[in-house]
């Protein structure tokens, strides 16, 4: 979503982010959430 | 006019082979040789301390000068002759390990997956054995392009029109600081070396860097100042940012283990989230955007993408190679102290 923004989670807390754009996490396994990590990514099976 | 860069420390770097030898006299002195001693002797190995270290030096001129040396050669016929000479070297070899005509996909889809083996990455080997004598070499390794991070993808601006330009401006708005000073990702990065003890001028550790690191911060401004290798400048740009988040998250794991100071961890906590957003408009906008206006270019992005991941593994390989046997993987060992493995 284009930013600055600012997201009420869950628990009642309000995050901000004032970054020009920013990415959300949907998938929950962020550990930067309500922000994206990149933990979404599948594991490669080699 | 003579204008000279001498606002910086001294100079460091001393010279390891003929090339680079004849490459820093004829900086220093302002002089060219009569001789062929500026053209890449047979034999000379590509990857090479001697070629990377000469050529490095040929592209400071393009960036921020170097101290001692005039302004007015970086466009010096002789010398310019000279770094073409030797980037057709380096290209060479490039080109014999990256295949070519491989798509965009082939070449990004490996890194949109977490690998199950990271036995070869180095920000995995630190955050399982957090050490900070070999944090401190790390990031003195990374600081030949951290101190001046996104510099050299600016020059693809002026190359590129629509939605393409429009996504590397906002997310070279993001690297540097959004308008703010302290922000700039590569003062995050000076800053995160102060953290560690480190000084954080630029060009301090010049004569530290084993080739494997200048050539990372070659292999960008190579394609940087040639608008014919846009194609990868972009693909160099959007790989580094796809790979960039989960490094960064285990970077902050060694960091914070080994009790680093806040502002180092905190430049890895900006890339964590930057970076997942700056993936998104680089592959998406600016791949995306840079190939709706001109699809020929996509066997030269997926081969920028390539290239990087090639300089890239060889770079942890050189790293790791070294702790494991209980050498520094810097040129000289910081503070004369040989880190353990």
């Amino acid at each position: 979503v284009e930013g600055p923004v600012e997201v009420v989670t869950a628990e009642g807390t309000v995050e901000r982010s004032d970054r020009f754009m920013t990415a959300l996490c949907t998938c929950r396994r962020s550990g930067t959430y309500p922000w994206c990590d990149t933990s979404h990514r599948p594991r490669d099976h080699m | 006019v003579t204008s000279v860069t001498d606002l910086r420390p001294p100079w460091h770097a001393e010279p390891c082979g003929p090339l680079s030898e004849a490459v820093t006299a004829a900086l220093l002195s302002g002089t060219i040789p009569d001789d062929d001693a500026l053209r890449v002797p047979p034999h000379t190995d590509p990857w090479g301390e001697d070629l990377q270290l000469a050529l490095y030096l040929l592209y400071e001129l393009h960036y921020r000068g170097l101290p001692g040396v005039s302004d007015s050669l970086e466009w010096n016929p002789d010398l310019l002759r000279a770094r073409s000479g030797i980037e057709r070297v380096f290209l060479a070899a490039l080109e014999a390990e990256v295949p070519r005509g491989r798509s965009v996909a082939d070449a990004f889809e490996p890194l949109l997956k977490e690998p199950t083996d990271l036995s070869g990455s180095v920000s995995a080997h630190l955050a399982h054995h957090a050490d900070l004598d070999l944090v401190r070499e790390y990031a003195v390794v990374r600081s030949f392009y951290q101190l001046k991070e996104a510099d050299p993808h600016a020059w693809a601006l002026p190359r590129l029109t629509g939605r393409a330009k429009a996504a590397l401006a906002a997310i070279e708005y993001d690297e540097f600081g959004a308008g703010r000073p302290e922000a700039l990702h590569a003062r995050l990065f000076a800053d995160l070396m102060t953290g560690l003890g480190l000084d954080p001028r630029y060009g301090h550790y010049l004569g530290h860097a084993p080739a494997a690191a200048l050539t990372t911060v070659n292999l960008m401004t190579f394609f940087g100042l040639h608008r014919a290798w846009r194609g990868a400048l972009v693909g160099n740009f959007a790989c580094a940012e796809t790979t960039s988040s989960p490094g960064a998250r285990r970077m902050i794991k060694a960091l914070r283990e080994c009790g680093a100071a806040p502002a180092a961890v905190h430049f890895y906590a900006e890339h964590v989230t930057a970076d997942a957003v700056h993936e998104q408009l680089a592959r998406r906008e600016l791949v995306g955007g840079l190939l709706a206006d001109e699809p020929w270019l996509e066997d030269q992005v997926a081969f920028g993408c390539d290239a990087t991941v090639l300089v890239e593994s060889r770079l942890a390989q050189h790293v790791l190679g070294a702790w494991q046997s209980g050498r520094s993987a810097l040129r000289h060992p910081l503070d004369g102290a040989v880190p353990a493995a």
